[in-house]
């Protein structure tokens, strides 16, 4: 027990470095700075694919925060730059892939699947309901052998 | 019967499409610059820092643009199939020295061999970056005019070479 608790208590204790290698950022300019990030976080990193540049520490994000940083203190518009690595690593490197007629599977597939299960599940309640509507009336006679069978499973299912 | 088929047609082609998915490599994100002209540059060269190269001095011949560093494991098992292709003579070889140490390029193509006709010495990668470059080593193909024609990422193989890039060289000469 005594260990167990020692145990817990260094895990507590290191948990601090591991922020220690977190992207840095540099303090000189905040304002350009947050362009930067803002902007970064729209561009993949096409070492590590599934982050952002904003978040990855591989050596081709950090190069291209920089490039991106130099850009805007040239003046360059955000656009201008997602433009500029479109250009340069294709549309993949774009975080949120572009709607157009070859992604529009991909954006609105999930929705539309969504939108039929929920039509085909509306189609089939109704119909269950109409059966059920349509359903002959018991009469009293089969009401009587129903719930005889009923109690007598029931009787069975406790014995 | 049929309120299974509908179901099981539709799991067979997600099947299909999973099935497929599995065999591309998400490593390999097709260049948009192909067929696009060659990003220019001016960068000094790695063994004499005075000289520099761009792609302009080499209008009119079709050449190879190989992106290595002597950090890159991978460069490395592919430099001793580079320099047996410069010594075949099919087509000069350049290198983009990249995000390396002038001195340990320089001493990494001393042991190895030095496969390129010369090298561009790119310390900071910003023209790897216009290239479009994110994993060394890639090699790029232009042609005469200065377009790109190819981009293979990662290490050339016997088979890439023997099977894609001789060909594409060879009809590229012709035209």
């Amino acid at each position: 027990m005594h260990s167990k608790f020692l145990f817990v208590l260094v895990l507590l204790l290191v948990m601090p470095l591991a922020y220690a290698d977190q992207a840095v950022i540099t303090k000189d300019d905040p304002v350009l700075e947050k362009r930067v990030m803002a902007l970064s976080t729209h561009l993949r990193c096409l070492v590590c694919q599934n982050q952002t540049i904003a978040d990855s520490n591989a050596e081709l994000a950090v190069d291209l925060k920089n490039q991106v940083r130099e850009k805007l203190r040239q003046g360059q518009s955000e656009q201008e730059i997602l433009d500029y690595m479109v250009k340069r690593y294709g549309e993949f490197v774009l975080f949120s892939p572009l709607v157009k007629s070859t992604t529009w599977l991909l954006w609105f597939g999930p929705l539309s699947l969504l939108v039929v299960g929920l039509g085909v599940l509306f189609v089939i309640l109704r119909q269950r309901h109409k059966m059920m509507q349509q359903a002959p009336a018991l009469s009293a006679d089969e009401h009587a052998r129903a719930a005889s069978l009923l109690s007598g499973k029931e009787g069975e299912g406790h014995s | 019967m049929n309120r299974f088929l509908l179901p099981l047609g539709a799991f067979i082609v997600l099947v299909i499409f999973l099935w497929i998915g599995l065999t591309l490599n998400p490593r390999e994100v097709p260049s948009p610059l192909i067929n696009k002209v060659a990003p220019t540059f001016r960068l000094p060269q790695l063994h004499h820092s005075d000289k520099t190269i761009g792609p302009e001095d080499l209008r009119g011949k079709v050449w190879l643009l190989n992106v290595w560093s002597s950090w890159c494991v991978t460069c490395r098992q592919e430099h001793p199939l580079l320099v047996e292709l410069g010594r075949q003579n099919l087509v000069p070889i350049y290198g983009l020295n990249y995000k390396d140490n002038r001195d340990d390029g320089l001493a990494l193509l001393r042991s190895s061999g030095d496969p390129y006709v010369l090298s561009a010495y790119d310390r900071e990668g910003n023209v790897g970056i216009d290239w479009g470059v994110y994993g060394v080593p890639e090699t790029f193909v232009i042609d005469k005019s200065g377009f790109i024609r190819h981009k293979f990422i990662g290490a050339l193989t016997p088979e890439l070479i023997q099977n894609k890039l001789i060909p594409l060289i060879k009809e590229l000469n012709g035209a």
